[in-house]
């Protein structure tokens, strides 16, 4: 806010004020006498309190900041970014000689070049016809001095003509990037280089965007898109800037027709060469691409899988098959020795087995024996031969487990009417079975 | 205050912004050209949109070809809208929506159940409050991104100052669901008052505004501060009986009565819904039309029973049979200063907003209240008052413009309780100066319900040059009641002083004796307070003038500095807070 200005007096100061620093702290505001109230948020006067607040600035600080922020946004609009210094020689140019003068740098846009906007232009423009004026010259004592300021005139004659533009922008070789040589790309930086080469020669296409070099790590797909886009490349580059003056006069039309042509055909075989030019650059440059090579790698690694797979299968198959048979070798083998030795196990059982029926046998003659044949006294041979001869019958009617349990019972016994007993049961069990018939063995089972 | 969407807004650079005035009964949309707000034509060419949406044969009208439709098509009509978002069916006030689609309780909300799908058999759809809004506010934002040529993002949207949380929820919600980002929602009188203060012409001063919007359905009075360019709402009142359409009912009661006196035969028109529809239309642009001549006519074909009428009215006939409204809008405004605690001679300012406040008798009748040296901001009063119906509008565009490039986070946080709830004042601080009887008089140069940090700064003069005595202290004012000596004429030199007086300080005394010569003087005396500071200026040229400034901080510490003006040096000191 601005002061207000009261026209009523300040009172005289009284006789005998005296106070150090001519000042004298009486009263205070008390923050009873102050009311919480809500500001509503609206206004630049209370975005600007916002500020204070938020940033804790007091009015002088965020005074100071904002004029601050005021004056720095003057000097965005000031075209310091287009003044360059002047080169004494360029000032020296002859406006004849147009054709070979390079606008941008008359105009102190040399940094800018194709990418100069028409704005800039014009203030640039604007500038340097300000500091070259013919009669700011004259005042300085320099009459007649306008050539410097033709040269202004006739740049931004061209630059500000958009076909007259690209015309010149086609042949303005200070925005050319030369590829790098070899020995630029030994030291590495393969991709910066050859991304400023295409960068300053997407200026001529057609089409936009144009697709970036990318780096290293660009996928297949971009790498690919990139060089298709660029071995089509829709060029709007001409070569009328450099035709050679067409005489222009009506007096020999012959001539000037002969110098058309001689122009068109050289536009034309500029331009030819333009385009060869473009694809051996890009030959080069997709020779040395490592991203190709790696493509390319990665794709011959694919094709050979299929063969390495398939070989890898036969071989795998081969040492099944080898195992295989070695295991069935390996079971044969186990199952003849099983074999032998089982063969070698049952020749002694049975062994023992004919060992045992022998040794049961002998308990059996044995037992009727020491029953001393069922007889009191000697035993007649008679009563011996029918005895033994029926024992002989019995071990012949029965089998091994037979005679063996048999043998089991007669074992121990002395007594020679438990003898007979057993004898008795047995024939009597046989005689049940139907293996002896009624009246065999009677000299045991009586 | 401000509250965005769910989803992120758009990015500040990529916003186009508007401001919408969404009212009850119209509505308004601005923008910023070459910084000064234009209140937005829709298709129709109007500035003011009727808040109204109609469905016939699954079309969507809105405006002021929906607002047509009350008359054919009121079940389809959905007007009259605005305050039911966010509300629960109970708290809502339906006597508006009697002629056009009623209110319905639909859970939490409100909802309104129209054909808005074509063809016969489709059944009727319900539509909740926040979808209406949705509708309306998706149209509004076609409008206007129609007439600029590029899709509107985002906009400052006005609210009554009584909107609740939820009801700012619940708008900002149905604006997301339209497309919208809401920037902030500001108050609808501050928006007015910023209307007016952007103006090129306007300074910014410490002031007292009275805003007065007086809409279709509520008015509400705002006792607004405005201290250097800020605002601090003082006191608020609403009101729903004094609004346009009781304005528009005595027009139509005394059209029926008058068309009963010519048609005896015929039927009331005010017992037929359609013929009521019709009364009301006419009766409205009857109103609208008196705004702006001494005479207007009312004609409507076929009101009742196939009976055309057609009459005419003077504005002397209208404010009589009105009376009882335009005093009733008196005392809300009477009542508003009152209840924030100060007189009519505190007031500088009257804003009246809204469109009621087109009707001249308002104006002059408020011209009566206040003190002569109050201006009264209406187009009636003073030619260079804004549209009334555009002034939130610009307002709501205005801020737009101004906040636009702040992310949405910023917004938030500049808008946040922390940031604008700030200790005011309570008294003035100014200094002693010395009156021509040799009398100390205050000057104030911090106005009470200043809101703290404030800076000011006064030239003081010092005629006598030497040594001057810069006394800070707290003033107060109260209103000196002078009975009127019988038959003197001395009011001239006073008058002259006090006029001077005026310009001097912010706060202007006067008197609105002059014509009527038997009242009561009231004046507003400035009252010296405790002293907070003495301060000695030495040796000051002749003639000279001393600066005084003063600011006081968030903490309520005040620094002093006084210093010749052009001189070197001065003195500076600091009263600590308590």
């Amino acid at each position: 806010m601005e002061a207000t200005v009261v026209p009523l007096p300040l009172p005289a100061l009284p006789e005998g004020w005296e106070s150090e620093n001519n000042f004298k702290a009486i009263g205070k505001i008390t923050k009873e006498s102050a009311t919480q109230r809500t500001l509503e948020p609206v206004g630049p006067y209370f975005l600007a309190h916002a500020r204070r607040a938020r940033h804790k600035r007091t009015f002088s600080e965020d005074d100071r900041i904002q004029a601050q922020e005021r004056a720095k946004k003057v000097e965005d609009n000031d075209d310091g970014e287009i003044s360059e210094p002047e080169d004494p020689m360029m000032l020296q140019r002859e406006a004849k000689d147009w054709k070979s003068q390079d606008h941008y740098k008359v105009l102190g846009l040399s940094k800018y070049r194709y990418k100069a906007t028409e704005e800039q232009i014009k203030r640039a423009h604007r500038k340097k016809v300000l500091k070259h004026h013919p009669d700011k010259k004259a005042a300085a004592g320099r009459a007649d001095d306008d050539n410097f300021f033709k040269c202004i005139q006739k740049a931004t004659e061209v630059l500000l003509d958009p076909i007259k533009r690209r015309q010149f922008d086609s042949v303005d070789e200070e925005a050319d990037v030369e590829p790098p040589t070899k020995k630029q790309l030994a030291k590495g930086n393969f991709y910066k280089l050859w991304s400023q080469v295409f960068r300053s020669e997407a200026r001529f296409s057609k089409v936009h965007p144009v697709p970036t070099f990318g780096d290293d790590k660009a996928t297949k797909e971009d790498v690919e898109n990139f060089y298709n886009f660029w071995y089509n490349f829709d060029s709007w580059r001409s070569f009328e800037y450099l035709d050679e003056d067409v005489p222009d006069d009506n007096e020999n039309r012959d001539q000037k027709r002969h110098m058309e042509r001689k122009n068109t055909n050289a536009r034309k075989k500029k331009k030819a060469e333009d385009n060869a030019r473009l694809r051996k650059m890009l030959d080069d440059c997709s020779a040395g691409d490592e991203r190709i090579k790696r493509f390319r790698q990665e794709a011959n690694a694919a094709k050979n899988k299929k063969r390495l797979d398939r070989e890898a299968a036969e071989k795998k198959a081969a040492e099944d098959a080898r195992l295989k048979k070695e295991a069935e070798e390996k079971a044969a083998k186990e199952a003849e020795e099983k074999a032998k030795t089982d063969r070698e196990a049952n020749k002694k059982a049975k062994e023992a087995a004919k060992n045992a029926v022998k040794k049961n046998k002998r308990v059996l003659r044995g037992s009727v024996k020491d029953a001393n044949y069922f007889v009191e006294g000697d035993a007649s041979a008679a009563t011996v031969d029918a005895i033994l001869g029926d024992v002989e019958l019995i071990q012949a009617k029965i089998d091994a487990d037979e005679i063996a349990a048999l043998a089991g019972k007669l074992n121990g016994l002395k007594v020679a009417d438990e003898i007979k007993g057993v004898w008795k049961e047995e024939v009597e069990r046989l005689v049940g079975a139907g293996k002896l018939k009624e009246g065999e063995a009677k000299a045991l089972g009586a | 205050m401000s509250d965005t969407g769910a989803k992120a807004g758009p990015e500040p650079s990529e916003r186009t912004v508007i401001g919408i005035t969404f009212g009850n009964s119209n509505s308004s949309i601005a923008y910023l050209v070459d910084d000064k707000a234009e209140v937005i034509a829709n298709e129709d060419g109007d500035r003011q949109i009727p808040t109204i949406l109609s469905y016939v044969d699954g079309e969507e009208y809105y405006g002021q070809q929906a607002k047509n439709f009350l008359v054919r098509n009121s079940e389809n009509t959905v007007a009259y809208f605005r305050d039911f978002l966010g509300k629960e069916f109970k708290s809502i006030d339906p006597t508006h929506n009697h002629a056009s689609a009623h209110p319905q309780e639909s859970g939490e909300t409100v909802s309104f159940t129209v054909k808005d799908k074509a063809g016969e058999e489709e059944a009727a759809s319900t539509l909740s409050i926040s979808e209406v809004a949705t509708r309306y506010l998706r149209r509004l934002v076609g409008s206007a991104s129609e007439y600029l040529g590029k899709k509107v993002t985002s906009a400052v949207i006005t609210v009554p100052t009584n909107f609740n949380d939820k009801q700012k929820a619940a708008l900002v919600a149905a604006a997301a669901a339209a497309d919208l980002e809401v920037l902030q929602l500001i108050s609808e009188p501050i928006a007015a008052a910023l209307a007016y203060d952007a103006r090129p012409e306007a300074k910014v001063q410490d002031k007292v505004i009275v805003v007065a919007d007086l809409g279709g359905t509520r008015s509400d009075v705002a006792i607004v501060a405005s201290r250097g360019g800020m605002y601090t709402v003082l006191a608020t009142v609403h009101d729903y009986e004094f609004a346009g359409v009781a304005l528009d009912k005595v027009l139509m009661d005394h059209f029926a009565k008058e068309f009963l006196k010519k048609n005896s035969g015929a039927k009331d028109p005010r017992e037929n819904a359609r013929s009521l529809a019709k009364l009301r239309l006419e009766s409205e642009s009857t109103k609208r039309a008196l705004s702006l001549g001494t005479n207007a006519s009312f004609s409507v074909e076929s009101l009742s029973d196939g009976v055309d009428f057609a009459s005419t009215i003077n504005r002397l006939r209208y404010e009589t049979i009105a009376r009882a409204v335009f005093e009733g809008i008196n005392r809300l405004v009477e009542s508003a200063v009152k209840k924030a605690g100060l007189d009519v001679l505190d007031v500088d300012e009257v804003i009246l907003s809204g469109g009621t406040s087109h009707t001249p008798r308002i104006a002059s009748n408020l011209s009566n209240i206040f003190p002569q040296s109050t201006r009264i901001l209406a187009p009636s009063t003073e030619v260079t008052a804004l549209n009334p119906s555009e002034a939130e509008a610009r307002g709501a565009a205005l801020q737009a413009s101004l906040i636009q490039d702040y992310e949405a986070e910023d917004i938030e946080q500049s808008t946040h309780a922390a940031v604008t709830t700030v200790p005011h004042v309570a008294n003035a601080i100014g200094v002693i100066s010395v009156n021509e009887a040799g009398e100390e008089v205050f000057v104030p140069i911090v106005p009470p319900e200043t809101a703290v940090p404030a800076r000011r700064t006064v030239h003081v003069s010092a005629p006598n040059g030497g040594d001057v005595l810069v006394k800070v202290v707290e003033g107060n004012t109260h209103i000196k009641v002078t009975q009127p000596e019988p038959k003197t004429k001395e009011n001239g030199d006073s008058k002259a002083a006090k006029v001077e007086d005026a310009d001097d300080s912010d706060e202007e005394d006067s008197d609105f004796s002059e014509d009527e010569e038997e009242e009561e003087k009231r004046e507003k005396v400035w009252k010296i307070g405790s002293t907070l500071a003495e301060a000695g200026v030495k040796g000051v040229k002749k003639g000279g003038k001393v600066e005084v400034s003063i600011t006081v901080n968030s903490d309520l510490s005040v620094i002093v500095t006084a210093r010749e003006v052009g001189g070197k040096g001065g003195v500076r000191g600091t009263l600590t807070s308590a």
